[in-house]
């Protein structure tokens, strides 16, 4: 048992950092959920794709580098310490792309995935419904087939990217004989195809980060079904573990989050120590030494150290997990305990950073502010925690349904 | 990197388990609390066999020489089954104090199970554990080391510990100041896979009684308020228990970061079998507050260690100043 750094994986570090320094925007990019921002931030997928890092563990024939899950977490703390953009792709790289691998045709994978990867194709999610969020299988958009392919119909909500974005994929039901988690087929469709209707919502900053979805007699062909039809829930659930687990949230991006807070802590600054503005980040000017003046800092030391502590144990803990899955083994249920453990780590990291600003703390569109309100939707998305507490009670302890 | 353990140490867990589970642990510590050592000492003698006592002696005085990860596997079964005595004290901190200071014979004698040992280092551990149960009673004050005679036994409020005052006595060295300190580092450690393994004890009562205590026509543990209390303890552990094996591999590899990885580690461990403990007395109602129910023997011993070996506050102060000021210890 250790924990010495593979030299391959230091190397592949290496080049990463290197590759990134190259093509990371000297300006922070706007807000990826206005227009701008979003072109902004698709115009710099494609120069992380140029420089192969935007897919890096994908076959290279689809732009990757077919690089092991060790460099991908490495490529992934290289990418938060040097604090890049938003990865406006995230919802097609991390919960369609792992569909696709596991249910994809050959023609699905080589069709979807190179646009995806320069993000000239940017997908939204469209799983929940306004009466389908925790309860996900009492979806009720349909998908009717007819003899060229499906028509969809209902509505979907709370879709991320889906205000700017081109393609979303979700569940639909197929048969409407059919209850809850049968009858339903997973499909992809287009944004922009007639009869879809997007509809903006403004989050919690007032800036469109979701929309609603209103689909009526909406043409899909058969090839954008994943897996069989009526197989849509298995499909989707066989790689549900990739949403909460491992790929979506990835220890590289508490580390450097927790760094950044013992700069706070320590020096009243939390600008990075190389001296470099950080990158995708709207910074405002900041007052200097700001936290010194905050009557009672010192109580707020031992957040600090839990913060800290919060993140290495993440991050050791995903140490554990690549080596039980380099024996051969799978994640399950156990993806449940990290989804609870990462989204109030990053709640109460932001909070305690927060705190430490004292009353520059309200000061809007600056990084602990973004952080701190992006930090509060963890705990709901990707199936609530409440929702993995009882897959963590009944699946990984026994307890009765 | 392969942050995983080892067939070998899988299997030297599993046969720790074994062994503990066969004997009546509950039983023995139970005895252990009425002042009849006779069945613990058994376990003690068992666990010698299995070669629990000789993990952290040098093999030059008969010991096994192990690694301290080796050391976690153990203590976490050994607070897993509420083993009593000494634990932390004999099998982790006297043989790395006394690996320089003391003779082959006593290294040895400590190795093979024949001598329980156990110390005071004021004012971090103010009193020796469980001296009445020990042939060597060791004092680590100021840096120096002398062997005590035992004084006055006091309650702890786990009825299964006796904590004696120290007074000086022969003396075995005037400064081992970095002997103490790395004696106090593996108790530590030790420490912290015993609170690890006493909340997976705790856990797994807890879980058995929801799953066969019925109120209300249904078992408790299918009310979605105890379901996600339990899930919540075992979160806990098991980002608690990486953090254990880190500081382990710092400890025996003797990185800059030892002492933090160290005290990070005590904090989650510490914090999470308390958690436990909450949760399975909730869980359980008034019958987990009686002496008759198992959890009883985890709940005080949990509160009483995890103030032991320094304190929460103390280890927090440590991991925050190597954040900030690297290469500063505890107890340094």
């Amino acid at each position: 048992m250790d924990l010495d750094p593979d030299p391959v994986d230091e190397a592949f570090r290496a080049e990463v950092r290197a590759g990134l320094a190259s093509i990371l925007p000297g300006q922070p990019l706007p807000s990826v959920n206005t227009e701008e921002g979003f072109a902004a931030h698709r115009e710099f997928e494609r120069k992380l794709a140029d420089a192969r890092l935007a897919v890096v563990s994908w076959p290279e024939r689809y732009g990757g580098r077919d690089a092991p899950l060790s460099q991908w977490l490495v490529f992934e703390e290289e990418y938060y310490r040097a604090g890049g953009p938003v990865r406006v792709g995230q919802n097609g790289l991390f919960l369609l792309a792992p569909t696709l691998f596991a249910h994809g045709s050959e023609e699905q994978l080589d069709r979807i995935l190179p646009p995806m990867a320069t993000a000239e194709q940017v997908w939204a999610q469209a799983w929940s419904e306004p009466g389908a969020g925790s309860d996900l299988a009492a979806i009720r958009s349909s998908a009717v087939s007819t003899e060229e392919g499906w028509l969809l119909s209902g509505q979907k909500t709370w879709s991320s990217r889906a205000a700017f974005a081109d393609r979303a994929f979700g569940l639909f039901r197929s048969d409407p004989a059919a209850e809850r988690h049968r009858g339903l087929t997973y499909l992809m469709f287009d944004l922009r195809a007639p009869g879809v209707t997007v509809r903006p919502i403004a989050q919690l900053d007032g800036e469109p980060g979701f929309a609603e979805i209103f689909l009526d007699e909406v043409f899909v062909p058969d090839a954008d079904v994943i897996g069989e039809p009526g197989a849509g829930w298995k499909v989707a659930m066989s790689t549900a573990s990739h949403e909460r687990g491992l790929s979506l949230r990835s220890p590289g991006r508490f580390m450097a989050a927790t760094d950044r807070l013992v700069r706070l802590w320590q020096s009243g600054s939390d600008r990075p120590r190389e001296g470099r503005q950080a990158h995708g980040e709207r910074i405002a000017p900041e007052a200097p030494q700001a936290n010194r003046a905050i009557a009672g800092r010192e109580a707020i030391g031992d957040r600090v150290a839990d913060a800290w502590i919060a993140a290495r144990a993440y991050q050791l803990h995903t140490h554990g997990t690549v080596a039980s899955l380099a024996d051969g083994g799978t994640l399950g249920a156990e993806s449940s305990l990290g989804k609870v453990f990462w989204s109030e780590l990053d709640v109460s990291l932001c909070e305690t950073a927060l705190d430490l600003l004292g009353p520059h703390a309200e000061l809007a569109d600056r990084y602990w502010a973004d952080s701190y309100l992006f930090a509060l939707a963890g705990p709901i998305y990707a199936g609530t925690n409440e929702i993995q507490r009882s897959v963590i009670a009944e699946r990984l302890l026994g307890l009765p349904r | 990197m392969r942050f995983t353990l080892t067939e070998e140490q899988r299997q030297f867990g599993a046969a720790i388990h074994e062994l503990l589970t066969d004997a009546d642990v509950p039983g023995a510590a139970r005895s252990w609390a009425d002042g009849d050592h006779g069945p613990g000492l058994a376990i003690w003698r068992a666990l010698a066999k299995a070669g629990v006592t000789a993990l952290v002696v040098p093999e030059s005085a008969g010991g096994l020489g192990a690694s301290p990860v080796d050391l976690v596997v153990a203590c976490e079964e050994l607070g897993h089954h509420p083993v009593p005595g000494p634990l932390a004290e004999s099998i982790a901190a006297l043989p790395v104090l006394l690996a320089d200071l003391a003779s082959t014979e006593v290294l040895a004698a400590l190795a093979s199970g024949d001598l329980i040992g156990t110390l005071a280092v004021p004012p971090v551990l103010p009193y020796a554990l469980d001296a009445d149960a020990a042939g060597l009673v060791v004092l680590a004050e100021r840096g120096a080391v002398s062997m005590s005679p035992s004084g006055i036994g006091l309650r702890s409020i786990d009825p299964a510990r006796r904590l004696f005052a120290l007074r000086t006595g022969q003396e075995l060295a005037a400064n081992a100041g970095d002997q103490v300190r790395a004696a106090l580092y593996q108790g530590t450690l030790a420490s912290a896979a015993l609170l690890l393994g006493a909340g997976r004890g705790l856990l797994e009562a807890c879980a058995e009684h929801a799953k066969t205590r019925e109120q209300f026509g249904r078992p408790v543990g299918a009310f979605q308020a105890v379901k996600h209390q339990l899930a919540n303890v075992l979160i806990g552990l098991e980002f608690a228990r990486p953090l254990v094996y880190a500081a382990a591999i710092a400890l025996g590899t003797d990185e800059p970061t030892a002492a933090r990885d160290l005290s990070a580690a005590r904090v989650a461990c510490a914090d999470a079998a308390r958690l436990a403990a909450r949760t399975a007395l909730q869980v359980h109602g008034a019958i987990g507050y009686t002496r008759e129910c198992d959890i009883s023997l985890w709940l005080a011993k949990v509160r009483a260690l995890s103030s032991t070996w320094g304190s929460q506050a103390e280890h927090r102060a440590v991991v925050l100043a190597a954040l900030t000021e690297p290469r500063t210890g505890p107890w340094s």
